[in-house]
C-alpha cells in the first residue's frame, strides 16, 4: 500500500493525443512517482472501479499515464479535460529492477506504457525496441525518442539482439515469445484488477506454479516466474 | 453502528492500515482444505456493479490456524472468521478449532462454488454445538422467501445474520462470451443494495436476531438506510476495492447522515421503518 489509504484527488493539467491513443497529465500533488513498472489506480469518471495504468512520464510537478480508450473507463479518461479532478491511488506493486548491466527495452503497443519512464530512470538512452499493429499506433514511438520500431507484420520480437537485459512491456502473445527467447527477462504483465492493493483477489496469475495476485506480486516479474494463460500462447 | 468488511473483499495482511479503520475485520472464508480459487478472468465490471468468480481461495484450515490467523490477530483489530465448507461437518470441525476472535460467520451462501449440500439450518446446529462463539449466519438473497431460512437459522442457533451474500449473475464480453472464466459469478456493489435493503428488512422483521446489512454499502447515507432497515451493523464490500479509505470516510459520514435525518444514532432510525411486505411500523 502507498502511504495513504485513501485516492487523492488531482487536476488533469493536459491531454494530448498520441496516435490511437491519449497522454493524461495530472498534478503530481503528494504522490511518489515510484519505481518505474509500478502503477497508479485512476478513477474513471462514471464507472464503479478504477482503472490500474503505470506511470508514462514524470516531469516536474506531474504524473503522465497513457491511455488506450479501450472501453467505457478508459474512454471516459481519454474524455477528461483540463481542470477536471479524478482520484489517483498509488504508486502499487512492484516495478522494475534497475541493477542491470546491459538493458533493452522492448515494448507493444499501449505496453509502451512505462518505458518513457523506465529510460528516464536508467539515464544513458538505453536501447529501445517497439512494436505496433499499425503505422496510426507507431506515432506513439515519439514518445521514445530514437527508438526502433517494428510495424506488423514484422514483430518486435525480430528486433531484440542477444545479450542485453530485456525489460519488457505488452500484449500477452508478446511477452510470451520475449521470454521464449530472453528466459532472464523483466516482464511487465496485465490483468483485470478492481482494487490494486490485494483486495480483491480478481488479478491473479499463474506465478510459481501457483495462482497468485500480480498486483501484490508483479506487475513486473522474471520471465521464468510467470506461466501465462494457454490463449496467448496459441 | 459497527463498520466491518465483506469476507474476501479485504486482506487485512496486505492493507493492515485499511483493516485498522475497522470496528471489526471479517477473514476471506476458509475452507478445510487449501482451495486455488478459479481461473481468471475472475472479475468484470457492470453497470452499477460488478461480477466476481474468485472461488474461496484460501490456504485451508491447517494453514490459516497456524499461520495466516495469528498474524491477523496481531493487528489488533476484532476479528470475525468467514467459515465455509462443503458439509454440516466441515463447517463445524472447523469452529471447534478457533479461539480468540470475536465472533464466526458461517458462509452459506457462495455462487462461485457447488452449494454445500447441508442445509443452512443442519450446519448452524451443527456449529452450534461446535462452538460457544457468537454465530453468525451468512444468507444469500436469491431465495423464494430469505425470511424462511433466517428463522430456521436462528431456530437452530445462529447468533445473528449477515446479509446479504452476492447474487449469482452473468455478464458477457464484446464477442457475447461469459465474461468470467467460471460463466457465471456474484454480483456486488451498488446495484444490489435495494435487494439488500430488502432482506435486512424482512428478516429483521421474521428473526429477532442482531443484522450485518451489507450489499452496495457506498456512503454514510447507504450505512443509516441499513440501519433504518433493522441493520445493527454494516459492512463494507467492493466500494473498498475503489476506495480503501471508506471505512472512515462512511463513519464520518454516517454521523452527518444521522444529524441530517434528525436521528442521534443509527439505532434510533431503526423503528421508523415499516415492513415492506406488511406495511406494520418493525419493533426497535
Amino acid at each position: 500500500m502507498p502511504s495513504s489509504a485513501s485516492p487523492s484527488r488531482h487536476r488533469v493539467t493536459a491531454s494530448e493525443r498520441v496516435g490511437p491513443y491519449t497522454l493524461l497529465r495530472l498534478e503530481r500533488g503528494d504522490l511518489e512517482p515510484g519505481v518505474p513498472g509500478q502503477f497508479f489506480m485512476l478513477e474513471a469518471p462514471g464507472r464503479l472501479l478504477p482503472r490500474p495504468f503505470s506511470l508514462c512520464l514524470a516531469p516536474p510537478r506531474e504524473l503522465a499515464f497513457l491511455v488506450d480508450p479501450i472501453g467505457p473507463g478508459t474512454q471516459a479518461l481519454c474524455e477528461l479535460r483540463t481542470g477536471d479532478e479524478i482520484g489517483v491511488l498509488g504508486p502499487l506493486g512492484r516495478g522494475y529492477r534497475l541493477d542491470v548491466e546491459r538493458p533493452l527495452l522492448v515494448g507493444g503497443g499501449i505496453g509502451i506504457a512505462p518505458l518513457p519512464y523506465l529510460a528516464d530512470h536508467l539515464g544513458g538512452s538505453p536501447p529501445v525496441v517497439l512494436g505496433f499493429r499499425s503505422g496510426e499506433h507507431a506515432e506513439a514511438a515519439a514518445l521514445l525518442p530514437g527508438a526502433e520500431v517494428a510495424v506488423d507484420p514484422v514483430l518486435v520480437t525480430e528486433l531484440i539482439e542477444p545479450g542485453h537485459d530485456v525489460m519488457a512491456c505488452g500484449p500477452e502473445p508478446m511477452l510470451c515469445a520475449v521470454a521464449a527467447t530472453c528466459p532472464e527477462a523483466q516482464l511487465a504483465w496485465e490483468a483485470p484488477m478492481a482494487c490494486g492493493y490485494g483486495a480483491c483477489y480478481g488479478c491473479v496469475v499463474e506465478i510459481d506454479g501457483a495462482l497468485k495476485r500480480l498486483c501484490l506480486e508483479g506487475p513486473v516479474l522474471d520471465a521464468a516466474r510467470v506461466r501465462p494463460p494457454v490463449e496467448a500462447v496459441a | 453502528m459497527r463498520i466491518l468488511n465483506a469476507s474476501g473483499c479485504l486482506d487485512a495482511l496486505a492493507a493492515p492500515e485499511v483493516a485498522r479503520e475497522l470496528d471489526a475485520f471479517v477473514t476471506k472464508t476458509v475452507t478445510p482444505l487449501p482451495r486455488e480459487g478459479n481461473a481468471p478472468p475472475r472479475i468484470a465490471e457492470t453497470a452499477h456493479g460488478m461480477l466476481n468468480a474468485i472461488g474461496l481461495a484460501n490456504p485451508g484450515r491447517e494453514r490459516f490456524l497456524a499461520e495466516h490467523l495469528p498474524r491477523v490477530r496481531e493487528l489488533g483489530v476484532p476479528v470475525w472468521v468467514s467459515v465455509g465448507g462443503f458439509c454440516a461437518d466441515d463447517y463445524a470441525e472447523t469452529c471447534s478449532r478457533l479461539t480468540g476472535i470475536e465472533a464466526i460467520e458461517l458462509n452459506l451462501s457462495c455462487p462461485n462454488v457447488d452449494e454445500a449440500a447441508d442445509s443452512a439450518a443442519e450446519i448452524v446446529a451443527a456449529c452450534r454445538r461446535a462452538t460457544e462463539l457468537p454465530l453468525y449466519a451468512k444468507l444469500s438473497a436469491a431465495h423464494p422467501d430469505v425470511t424462511d431460512v433466517a428463522r430456521a437459522v436462528a431456530h437452530a442457533g445462529a447468533d445473528g445474520l449477515s446479509l446479504i451474500n452476492t447474487l449469482r449473475a452473468v455478464a458477457l464480453d464484446k464477442h457475447l462470451r461469459p465474461a468470467l472464466a467460471r460463466g457465471s459469478g456474484g454480483l456486488s456493489g451498488p446495484a444490489l443494495k435495494p435487494v439488500a435493503l430488502h432482506a435486512v428488512s424482512v428478516c429483521h422483521e421474521a428473526a429477532a436476531l442482531p443484522i450485518v446489512g451489507m450489499g452496495g454499502v457506498q456512503t454514510g447515507r447507504d450505512a443509516l438506510e441499513f440501519a433504518a432497515c433493522g441493520a445493527a451493523d454494516v459492512a463494507l464490500g467492493t466500494v473498498l476495492f475503489a476506495d480503501p479509505g471508506a471505512p472512515a470516510r462512511v463513519r464520518t459520514e454516517l454521523a452527518a447522515a444521522c444529524a441530517e435525518a434528525g436521528v442521534a444514532t443509527p439505532g434510533d432510525a431503526g423503528p421508523l421503518t415499516k415492513s415492506p411486505e406488511t406495511g406494520r411500523k418493525v419493533p426497535a
